[in-house]
This record gives C-alpha cells, structure tokens and sequence, in this order.
C-alpha cells in the first residue's frame, strides 16, 4: 500500500506518502493563502522524498474539512483528480480527526477539544476522547463562535489554532510533550487514512463545508431605495467573495 | 496530423465546468457542465455556488471528455487551463484539478488566459488563425478589442468596456422589459419580432469620443437610455413595445460594436476579424458583422454559438498552439490571477525563457 494524503482544512498545506505501516515522507508549508500555487509542487516533493512514482501510488487520502472552503476545494479537487488520473480510489478523512489522532499519539488521555480556524469570527470544533494512543469523536463538527460554547467544552485542553486566536475565550491550549498541535500534519491524516482502509471502512469525501453558500445572497446592501439590479448585486457579491476568498472564506 | 499534441483543457473561471479535449487543430469532445440553473435565482452568479459546483462537477466532466473522445488520460500530451482572469475562488478549482493531472500524468502545464483562449478556440472551427488577427470578445464579463499578432503570446489591447460589459447590458435590459435572466437570448428572440423604431444613443461615438476612446466601448448610458424610455411609456399609461423596444436595443449595440471592430481593422489594416464571447451568439450581430466585414472587404470568422460561451475546447486549442509553437510549459506553482491581463497570455513562465512576452 502507498498512500498519498494531503490536507488543506487548516493553516498548513500539508502532503505525505505512506505505506501502510508508516509515513514514507511528509511536507508541509503554513499559508493559509497559497493553496492553489504550493500544494501542487509539495506533491512533488513528497513522491521524490518518499522515493515514490506516481504510478506507485494505490490510494489517496483527503482531508475533508471542516475548513476555509477556498482552500479546502483545492485540497479535495486535487486529490479527486490524481486519483482519477491514476484510476485509484480516494478516500475522505475528517480534518478534525488528524489533530485528534495527533494528540492521542503524543499521549494524552481523557477528552479534547479540537477547535480551528473558521474565519469571521468562528471556530470549527468537535470533542474527542483520547485512550491509550487512540481517538474517538465524541461530535459532530460544528462551527460557533467560540463564546457560544458551553463553559465546560471551553474548559477542555484544546488543540488547533483556536487557543491561539482566542487566549480568552480557549485558555486551555494543549501541547503534548511541548508540541504544538496548530494545523493539521498529513502523516497523522495518511496514518488514520491507512487503517481505515484497511479495515475496509467508507471513507466519503464531501466536503465539511458546515455554511451554506446561500448566505452569501443576502450579502452587501446597496443605499438605493429601488433596490439592487441584478448585476448590481452580482457585482457586489463578486467583489465580497473576492474578498471573502483572500480570506479564505464567503462572506455572511 | 500524426505528430499534433493531444491537449486537454480545463476551463473554471466563471459558471461552466469545461474539459475540451484538442487533436492539434481539431476538437474531438468539448464537455460543459453549467451551474447556471443554481444562480438564476439570485440574477447572476453567485461564486461560492459556482465555487461548489465546479468541485462537484470536475472530475466527472474530465471523466465524460476523454470518454466521448476515445481518449485516455496517459494519451495525453499537454494540460492546459485557464488561470486568469475570473472568479478566483472557481478558477481555483481548476487550476488545482489542472497541476493533479499533471503531477499524476507527468505532462506538462499550460496556465493559460481566459480571452486569449477565446480567440484561440476559432482555430478548431476554422482553422489557423491569420497572423494578425483582430478579435472582438463580447460576453456578461468582457467586451474587447485586442489586436492579435500571436495568439500563443503576443496579445495588444486596442480597448474595451469602459462600464458595462455588452452582455451586461443584455441582462439589465432585458430585466427593464421583464424578459428572463441570461438577457442575450431573450432579447434576440424578442427583437426577430419587433421594428427598430426608436434611435437609442450610441456609447463613445461622437467625435470628441473616437478621439479619446476611439475602440473603447460603453453600455451603460445606452442601458439608462432605454430604462428611461420604458418607464416614460409606462408612466404615460402605454403598453411598452417589447419587442420593438428589444430590436432598437439591440440595434445600437451591435451598431457600436462592428463598427469599431471594422475601424480596427482598417487602421491596423488587419484583413481578418474573429468574434468570440456569449454575445457573439446574437443572430443581429452575426448579420451586421458579416455584411460589414464583407463590404470592407475583411474575412469574418464567428466560431459556433457553443464555442463562444465559455468552454474547455478553447483552453485545449490555446495550450495546443502553444505546444505546436514550442512555448515553454508552465511551472506548477502558477497561481489562479482573477485580474490577469490579456497581455499575460500565458501563466507560471520562467523569467528567463521569457524574452519576447509583451507586457
Ligand atoms: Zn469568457
């Protein structure tokens, strides 16, 4: 088995290669901006460092969010599409569940939130119970901003860039064994990806969008009373999305 | 053609999922899946619909394109697709699902413009395009005029839209005269009934204008023309002639129109025009391009109405040029550019192969 994972949910553009057993390779690069540009020739030096082909490749493995859906497109079409030009499956792995997996890894025991970037103001987040090296969700993802959470899941040690955004509102930052646990790692992902499959699980990979696009529509409001034409409007909302997409994110 | 590259071409930037698949000079499938049932609702498109739709619909429209064509993806020569202009969180999607292909195939990438591939998209209806060529692109997000030395990498703005786009004009238009949204088929199928009846005013014609903004266009007093005149038979109690309403309209814009791709023409003593864009599939402007060019003597070239819009089957022309010509393939850390010029006709060059790419 090569697996090929990569993930594009969080702060980090993240690839690896794994074999079943372990990770081969695995690069990442924090820019939550540049998924179009870098993710691509990351591919590239992941399959050289992992001493791989293409043509080698038997799976693919994608992170499915929750994330910023701009970049999270760029991560699901890619591996949509190498799988489809090599004829191999791929296969769906929660974004969430790979910072969860990294926590159990590194050896925390009892439960955790995982709570990361959503833009504008919100947090994607759901809890896990981590035992003796492994994960269990305990949640749906959801997205809240991050004071709508009830006392007692802000009062769990917490991974994922939601600490670092909101001291405040997060105070319990998690780092086992002094790491960071920020954005997601795609050998963690190739890992969780890899015994699923092995274990011959459906692995869907829609994406965790979590918002609908139709937020958009009732986007900027114009001052005139008769009310926007529809170019006008279409115009508006381009120009919100484009902003929306240098952050990332629609706007409400 | 034994030794033609085999090009496939991706196309994302605004409603339409577009995979073309190009033999050299000839199109063997052109596959499109549109969202713009999904955006009818909101009057226009809405990017993150099309953002989502363009995920969903990727990888299946590549999947239909090489079917229809009998092609296999490893028969592949080259991967073209648009990188700019566009919507940039739609031109995303296909930039990301054009460097897979690549990466997965070992192919080389063509980051290609969106309008340099409109005027490349007619060499797969009519043949290699005349050096020079002088292209008019109409549609809901363009209206230019570019002077065509090399369509691979020589592209000059002579001008373009100084508000509205033609095709915009066609949607507020046909809004006015409550005609359904995209406005260009309806007020063609309105106007094939109606008289030119009223004068509507012709955008940046006068002198002073051809002075200043001599291939420059402007819709958007010829829109507020016709609203005004709509609303005064409306507040006279007056049943407004839409179809009339809709042939003068129409009369005016496509007048404008020709007339300065003509002009261009003759200035820049170009003996071929190329009409490419959504507009260009309106029957009044096919006509008067065609009885115009004729008189002065110009070879008119209008691709099919289907090639007009936007489609995959002009990223794959595009990128099979530029294969057939030897430019140098793209790297893979191009970006998707929502602004990209027209000048830029190709993306992700390497600086130094880069000598004569006209900025
Ligand atoms: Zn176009």
């Amino acid at each position: 088995m090569r697996v090929l994972a990569m993930d594009t949910a969080t702060s980090a553009i993240t690839v690896a290669v794994h074999d079943g057993q372990a990770v081969l390779a695995t690069r990442s690069t924090i820019d939550a901006r540049r998924h179009t540009e870098l993710l691509a020739p990351l591919i590239l030096e992941v399959l050289a460092a992992a001493r791989t082909t293409p043509e080698e490749i038997t799976h693919v493995a994608v992170g499915t969010g929750p994330g910023p859906f701009t970049g999270l497109r760029v991560g699901l079409v890619t591996a949509q599409t190498f799988a489809h030009a090599r004829g191999i499956a791929v296969h769906g792995v929660c974004s969430l569940d790979a910072l969860a997996a990294a926590a159990a890894r590194l050896g925390h025991e009892g439960d955790l939130l995982v709570a990361t970037d959503a833009r504008r103001k919100e947090v994607y987040w759901a809890r896990y119970r981590c035992t003796a090296g492994e994960f269990e969700a305990l949640d749906e993802p959801t997205v809240t901003r991050p004071a709508d959470l009830p006392d007692e899941v802000r009062a769990l040690p917490t991974v994922g860039r939601g600490p670092d955004l909101y001291p405040d509102l997060l105070p319990h930052a998690l780092a086992p064994g002094g790491t960071d646990l920020l954005d997601v790692d795609a050998g963690v992902l190739a890992g969780i990806a890899a015994a699923r499959i092995a274990a011959g699980e459906d692995m869907p990979i829609e994406p965790l969008y979590l918002r609908r696009p139709d937020a958009v529509a009732s986007a900027p409001k114009p001052k005139s009373s008769r009310g926007p034409s529809p170019r006008q409007q279409q115009r508006d909302l381009r120009r919100a999305a484009e902003r929306g997409a240098r952050d990332g994110e629609a706007p409400q | 053609m034994k030794d033609a590259p085999l090009v496939l071409g991706i196309e994302t930037s605004c409603d339409e999922t577009g995979v073309g698949i190009v033999h050299g000079t000839e199109l063997l499938f052109d596959a499109i899946a549109s969202s713009v049932d999904e955006h009818a609702r909101f009057g226009g498109v809405v990017p993150e619909v099309a953002s989502r739709a363009h995920l969903e619909a990727m990888v299946p429209t590549i999947e239909r394109a090489c079917q229809e064509a009998g092609v296999a993806l490893s028969d592949l020569d080259g991967i073209s697709v648009t990188s700019g202009p566009g919507l940039a969180g739609a031109l995303m999607v296909g930039v990301a699902s054009a460097k897979a292909l690549a990466v997965a195939l070992g192919k080389p990438l063509y980051g290609v413009n969106h309008l340099a591939s409109h005027v490349a998209v007619d060499i797969v209806e009519h043949g290699p395009l005349p050096e020079p060529t002088m292209a008019m692109l109409v549609s809901g997000g363009h209206s230019s005029l570019l002077l065509v030395p090399d369509v691979t990498h020589d592209i000059r703005s002579l001008g373009s839209t100084i508000d509205d786009a033609a095709g915009e004009a066609f949607d507020k238009v046909a809004r006015v005269l409550g005609l359904p949204f995209p406005g260009g088929p309806h007020i063609d199928r309105a106007a094939s009934d109606g008289q030119i009846t009223i004068d509507f005013p012709r955008g940046l014609s006068s002198r002073k204008d051809m002075e200043r903004h001599r291939f420059d266009f402007s819709f958007s007093g010829l829109k507020t023309a016709v609203t005004r005149w709509v609303q005064s038979e409306q507040a006279a109690g007056r049943d407004v002639p839409v179809a009339d309403v809709a042939a003068s309209f129409q009369e005016a814009v496509v007048d404008v129109l020709t007339r300065k791709a003509v002009l261009a023409c003759t200035e820049y003593d170009v003996a071929a025009l190329q009409v490419g864009g959504g507009v260009a599939a309106n029957t009044r402007l096919r006509a008067m391009a065609q009885q115009r060019c004729d008189d002065a003597g110009i070879a008119l070239r209008v691709p099919r109405p289907g090639l007009c819009t936007d489609n995959g089957a002009m990223v794959a022309s595009l990128g099979a040029q530029m294969m057939i010509k030897g430019r140098p393939a793209s790297d893979l850390s191009l970006p998707a550019d929502s602004s990209l010029p027209v000048t830029d006709v190709q993306t992700g060059l390497p600086v130094h192969v880069d000598h004569d790419h006209a900025h």
